[in-house]
């Protein structure tokens, strides 16, 4: 994976604009010292760091505005970062970049019950959101794992999901405006506490777009009435493909489960050594789970347990109280931790037509024994988001290549059965270089038009997301 | 004035937009013409039409733009499922004739009452191809729900209305319909109790798909779902709502199908006189904003989308001024929409940016030149 080489020219300038950005934000804000800007040189991608130049941190959209006029005025890159939660290398710098952190900002500005949004500042954690408005019986629904840590800025650039995205929808679905200030420093609010686009639909354009058109500093998003209540069952079957059939009847009948977790034989394996939940040892197993009053959950776990019984489950499992559903979920929850325990490993995500799930499955394994790297597979089985783990040695020399190079064939191959390269994670540096795969060079200079128009410098955030030779002419040299 | 356009392939009209010689009138149905009058060679999209891919199991239907609203509409009840956003039928409304395309809706954002809780077209739009200004065939997205991989030029194309380009195909995500529906209708009149009404049911844990407030008629709740859910939900709601007002159920059908179709169509501004506009605020201002416009009033989204008619040639911005949100005139004559901006006029930085988007997207400016103007 290649980074472009820093600029020397900004290298050589790095006093004076030190100095500039200090003139214009408080003294706390501006960091330089090397080894407080080491702690910025990467994300949760962790295989790639490089340090920035500087690190920014304003506490205010003014100052946010006024870090970005600097650096457009210089012509220094600048990487925003959220919480640095990225799995895709999101907030990985060059060298010549400056880190633009807006963890300062994480004020709840407003939370409004009778209109049903909250409005906060964009460094604020995704479950502190929730906690903001729980006392009030409501909840900002897209909850990624990472969400205690990630911030609301970084949901908003990645366009996140999460468990309860297959009935509540991803960031996008929930988000109602945002305040954000574009590379020369001028602040734009784009929608707010109401529905629909007056004109075209920026809002819809800046979610998902990575850092690249602007640094939002405040959103307006949605939140919901907390259910009265939920409650998982578990099922065993002895095949993905019996699975895959189960899913596909539970939709059909026209159950909306809140979520549907699939997990395959290694999976289930080592979760089982690590956490002890208590799972059975079957081929596939399925966590669905529904909300409602008692009685309604009743009434879809009955259709369910009764679809579920027309394909010869090996186990099924209802939780009947608090503490079953707990045991059901830890399971599920402690998967990636168990598969850490065993090894280093890299997580994908993917996205298939649920459909394709066997098919995908069975090629993976395959890969899996021409590559000589062992693979346990996690799945959303109701959006058809795949999370297949690749167990690597990171003290062998070659494996970090085995590994990604395996997973590159993992993501082709989700294209190739009409789904896409990442369905929660974002491209970053992490898929940069597959974006062929899926989008032909019409498709792609389509989506670069959208960042000539926001950032005509290309200087938010240019090295991710278009191959750098894609985007070569248009970021600064 | 030449014939109309109609190609048949996607290849065909993007050789028809390639070569185009002035500007084009874009037409999918013809029943939701919004915006400025529009000059220029009709360019048809009904002959790029069919439905290429539906997989119940997956939630999926992929259909070519031109495919007529009613046939996915058929094809999706055959299996028990629907579009969740609630395609409206504007011709009473607007007074236009014609058979809606699924590409005209997107192209609209079309949504009807559910999307206060289902969300809008643009929520269900999973990936779109389409021919741009320049003749370039381009697709994003897909055909999955899960898709952050590179930007989102769905969500742009939705609600672009030809401007951006013109769609050819497009991928939805579809959801169950229900085995049994309720509504509930609380006798008020007032429109800030309606939006209290309407405020506490979506509030509620009860999972509300329709808040609307028809004066004369009363605040209208609807609930979807399994029977016994519905019978829950619709006892639990009648005695939440019973201090706004009496409240009346509705459980057959027909009858609330009858309901929520007047609800989605604006039935009570059909064949009247006056001007149509269409406003997207905070709930809570919906009130204040129906004082100051002063003519009938339908409210839906629990209070955040007021429909309004006025006397003709009436410049409701003007009313509405310190109000956040926006105004749309709907239904006008051709010079009073010559006259009064159709769409929003936004603020001058996200101007610059939708006008930087349509000279990249539209570089001769031809594709249904000014509508959103």
């Amino acid at each position: 994976m290649d980074l472009p080489s820093p600029n020397p020219a900004i290298l050589a300038r790095k006093p004076a604009i030190l100095a500039r950005l200090r003139d214009v934000l408080p003294s706390d804000a501006v960091i330089d010292d090397e080894t407080e800007t080491r702690a910025y040189e990467c994300d949760a991608l962790t295989a790639y760091r490089c340090p920035p130049l500087a690190v920014v941190l304003p506490r205010t959209t003014e100052e946010v505005a006024a870090a970005l006029k600097v650096c457009h005025d210089e012509g220094v890159p600048v990487v925003p970062r959220g919480s640095g939660t990225s799995l895709a290398g999101g907030a990985l710098p060059t060298g010549d970049a400056v880190i633009l952190g807006v963890s300062r900002l994480n004020r709840v500005i407003e939370a409004d019950y009778a209109n049903r949004f909250v409005h906060v500042q964009s460094g604020r954690t995704n479950l502190s959101v929730t906690g903001a408005v729980e006392d009030e019986g409501f909840f900002y629904a897209p909850d990624p794992s990472s969400q205690l840590a990630c911030a609301i800025a970084g949901n908003i650039a990645m366009n996140s999901g999460g468990a309860h995205c297959l009935k509540y929808g991803v960031t996008t679905n929930n988000l109602l405006g945002v305040r954000m200030v574009l590379m020369d420093g001028t602040v734009v609010d784009i929608g707010g506490p109401w529905m629909d686009a007056p004109g075209l639909d920026l809002l819809g354009l800046v979610c998902g777009s990575e850092g690249q058109l602007g640094v939002v500093t405040e959103a307006w998003l949605r939140i919901l009435p907390k259910p009265e209540g939920a409650r998982p069952v578990l099922m065993g079957f002895d095949s993905s493909e019996v699975a895959g059939a189960c899913v596909a009847d539970i939709i059909k009948a026209g159950v909306l489960p809140v979520a549907i977790e699939f997990m395959d034989r290694p999976c289930i394996e080592a979760t089982e050594a690590f956490a002890h939940a208590g799972y059975p040892m079957c081929e596939a197993l399925l966590i669905v789970e529904v909300e409602g009053s008692e009685a309604e959950i009743d009434e879809q776990l009955g259709l369910i347990k009764q679809i579920a019984r027309r394909h010869d489950p090996v186990e099924l499992r209802e939780a009947t109280d608090a503490a079953e559903a707990g045991r059901i979920w830890l399971g599920r929850k402690s998967a990636f931790g168990a598969m850490g325990q065993i090894n280093d490993y890299m997580c994908l995500d993917g996205t298939i037509p649920v459909s394709a799930l066997p098919l995908v499955l069975r090629r993976i394994g395959e890969m899996s024994q021409e590559f000589g790297l062992d693979v346990a597979n996690v799945f959303h089985a109701g959006d058809g988001n795949m999370h297949p783990l690749i167990l690597f040695d990171a003290n062998r020399p070659g494996d970090l290549e085995r590994c990604e190079a395996f997973g590159a064939e993992i993501l082709k191959l989700c294209v190739e059965v009409g789904g896409c390269l990442t369905g929660e994670h974002g491209v970053g540096v992490e898929k940069r270089d597959l974006m062929g795969v899926q989008f032909d060079g019409a498709d792609l200079e389509a989506q670069m038009r959208v960042k000539d128009v926001f950032d005509p410098g290309w200087l938010l955030n240019p090295a991710k997301v278009f191959p750098l030779n894609v985007s070569a002419g248009r970021r600064a040299a | 004035m030449s014939e109309a356009m109609r190609p048949e392939t996607e290849q065909d009209l993007a050789e028809a937009i390639g070569s185009a010689k002035g500007p084009l009138a874009l037409r999918g149905g013809g029943t939701r013409g919004v915006g400025r009058p529009v000059a220029g060679q009709v360019l048809d999209t009904g002959g790029i039409a069919g439905i290429v891919l539906y997989e119940p199991g997956a939630l999926t239907l992929v259909a070519k733009a031109g495919t007529p609203v009613a046939e996915i509409e058929a094809a999706l009840a055959a299996e028990g499922q629907r579009l969740a956003f609630e395609v409206p039928d504007w011709r009473g409304l607007l007074g236009s004739e014609g058979q809606s395309t699924i590409g005209g809706v997107v192209a609209a954002n079309a949504s009807g009452p559910r999307r206060v809780q289902a969300g809008a077209c643009r929520d269900a739009a999973l990936g779109v191809r389409f021919v741009d200004g320049g003749g370039t065939v381009i697709k994003n997205g897909g055909r999955v729900m899960k898709n952050v991989t590179g930007y989102d030029l769905v969500k742009l194309m939705a609600g672009s209305r030809g401007t951006l380009g013109v769609l050819t195909e497009v991928a939805l995500k579809v959801l169950p319909a229900p085995e049994a529906m309720a509504s509930l209708c609380v006798g008020v009149e007032d429109a800030g109790a309606a939006v209290g009404a309407m405020s506490a049911a979506l509030g509620s844990p009860f999972d509300v798909s329709g808040a609307a407030w028809r004066p004369g008629r009363g605040v209208l709740i609807r609930v979807e779902g399994f029977a016994a859910s519905v019978a829950y939900r619709a006892g639990r709601l009648e005695a939440l709502l019973a201090p706004f007002g009496p409240v009346e159920k509705v459980d057959a059908p027909e009858a609330v199908a009858a309901e929520w179709a007047a609800v989605r169509e604006v039935a009570p501004f059909h064949d009247r006189a006056g001007d149509v506009w269409r406003v997207a605020l905070k709930p809570s201002d919906a009130a204040e904003a129906a004082a100051r416009l002063g003519g009938d009033v339908l409210l839906d989204w629990g209070g955040g989308l007021v429909w309004a008619l006025l006397p003709d040639g009436t410049d409701a911005r003007a009313a509405l001024a310190g109000i956040g949100g926006h105004a749309t005139l709907m239904r006008a004559s051709a010079e009073t929409r010559a006259r009064i901006a159709p769409f929003p006029p936004e603020p001058a930085p996200l101007a610059a940016l939708a006008q930087g988007l349509r000279a990249r997207f539209d570089p001769r400016g031809i594709l249904n030149t000014g509508l959103m103007a």
